[in-house]
């Protein structure tokens, strides 16, 4: 009898909550949004690596702050390196697909500009794609 | 030869028989098939919750307590890790029910109580199973999960609690 009721009166069970109920469940499904993202995505990379065509140009930690400038197949290109992260900040190419792609921290995520043939791979314990290739 | 006789109160009467309610609502539930182990709607917890603003903390303790017990020997899980980690999230809900229930009581209803006691249950059984049986740090990727399991059967289990309280809930509660 008590299920039956609850079924043909939610509204009546919402009303039951109090202000500090609200604010408890509220706080709940924050915090288990946070745990789904922090829990559940990749680690933290610790180094980058820069390929320019097809070659590895250079592997660089995370930790330190710096600017890469490169020589792509159509101009210069600037990486920078911060806090963790890395970006392409400048890009010679059309599209600026790269640099929208904005700063990168989790291992695995990639930035690649085809254009210039440039791309930078975050590198965690685990590498999420084999290889990358013109 | 004398018989052994033990001189019982009326709380001891009224312990046991609230006890009995809520061991019967565990084996109810253990009946019911999980989709993962540790992921249960703990509806004996509704008694415990029920018995707190009812009769206060103490009674509700040993109702807890006298069916983590009860239940196990029923289930023969007695001293089993089952029955360990039971112990330790009916521990660990209890302290924070005893926290909770100073809480302004025009503020955070039943709901909230069932709530933080569910997150305590989980956290306390996760705390166990950390340090003893699964001595990983993959433990953490199910957090997530129990955590939102905790928090739907919470909520459930604290308007189903409200409801049997009738809203007189607040009345009883101050007057303890």
């Amino acid at each position: 009898m008590l299920v039956l009721n609850f079924l043909h009166y939610p509204k009546q069970l919402i009303n039951k909550l109090l202000m500090g109920d609200w604010l408890i469940i509220i706080l709940s499904l924050v915090g288990i949004f946070y745990l789904f993202q922090s829990l559940w995505t990749n680690e933290h990379a610790a180094r980058v690596q820069i390929s320019v065509g097809n070659e590895i140009y250079a592997t660089y930690s995370l930790n330190q702050q710096r600017e890469i400038h490169l020589h792509g197949k159509l101009g210069d290109a600037v990486i920078s390196i911060s806090q963790g992260k890395a970006r392409f900040s400048q890009s010679p190419c059309n599209t600026q697909y790269c640099v929208h792609q904005g700063w990168l921290s989790h291992a695995g995520q990639v930035a690649i500009c085809l254009p210039n043939q440039i791309s930078l791979e975050l590198l965690g314990e685990r590498k999420l794609y084999d290889s990358l290739n013109y | 030869m004398k018989p052994i006789q033990i001189k019982t109160t009326a709380d001891d009467h009224r312990i046991a028989k609230l006890a009995a309610f809520a061991i019967a609502l565990h084996m109810v539930e253990a009946v019911i098939p999980s989709p993962l182990p540790g992921v249960k709607p703990g509806i004996a917890n509704i008694v415990t919750l029920y018995v707190l603003y009812q009769y206060g903390y103490n009674t509700a303790a040993w109702v807890s307590i006298l069916r983590v017990f009860a239940s196990s020997l029923l289930l023969g899980q007695f001293l089993s890790p089952t029955f360990v980690l039971s112990l330790s999230g009916a521990m660990f809900s209890l302290g924070i029910l005893w926290l909770a229930f100073k809480l302004p009581k025009k503020y955070f209803g039943p709901v909230s109580l069932s709530i933080l006691a569910a997150f305590a249950h989980i956290a306390g059984q996760l705390v166990m199973v950390r340090l003893w049986l699964i001595p990983h740090a993959g433990v953490a990727y199910l957090v997530p999960i129990f955590a939102l399991a905790a928090l739907f059967f919470g909520l459930v289990n604290g308007l189903i609690t409200s409801r049997l309280l009738a809203n007189d809930w607040r009345k009883v509660a101050n007057n303890e």
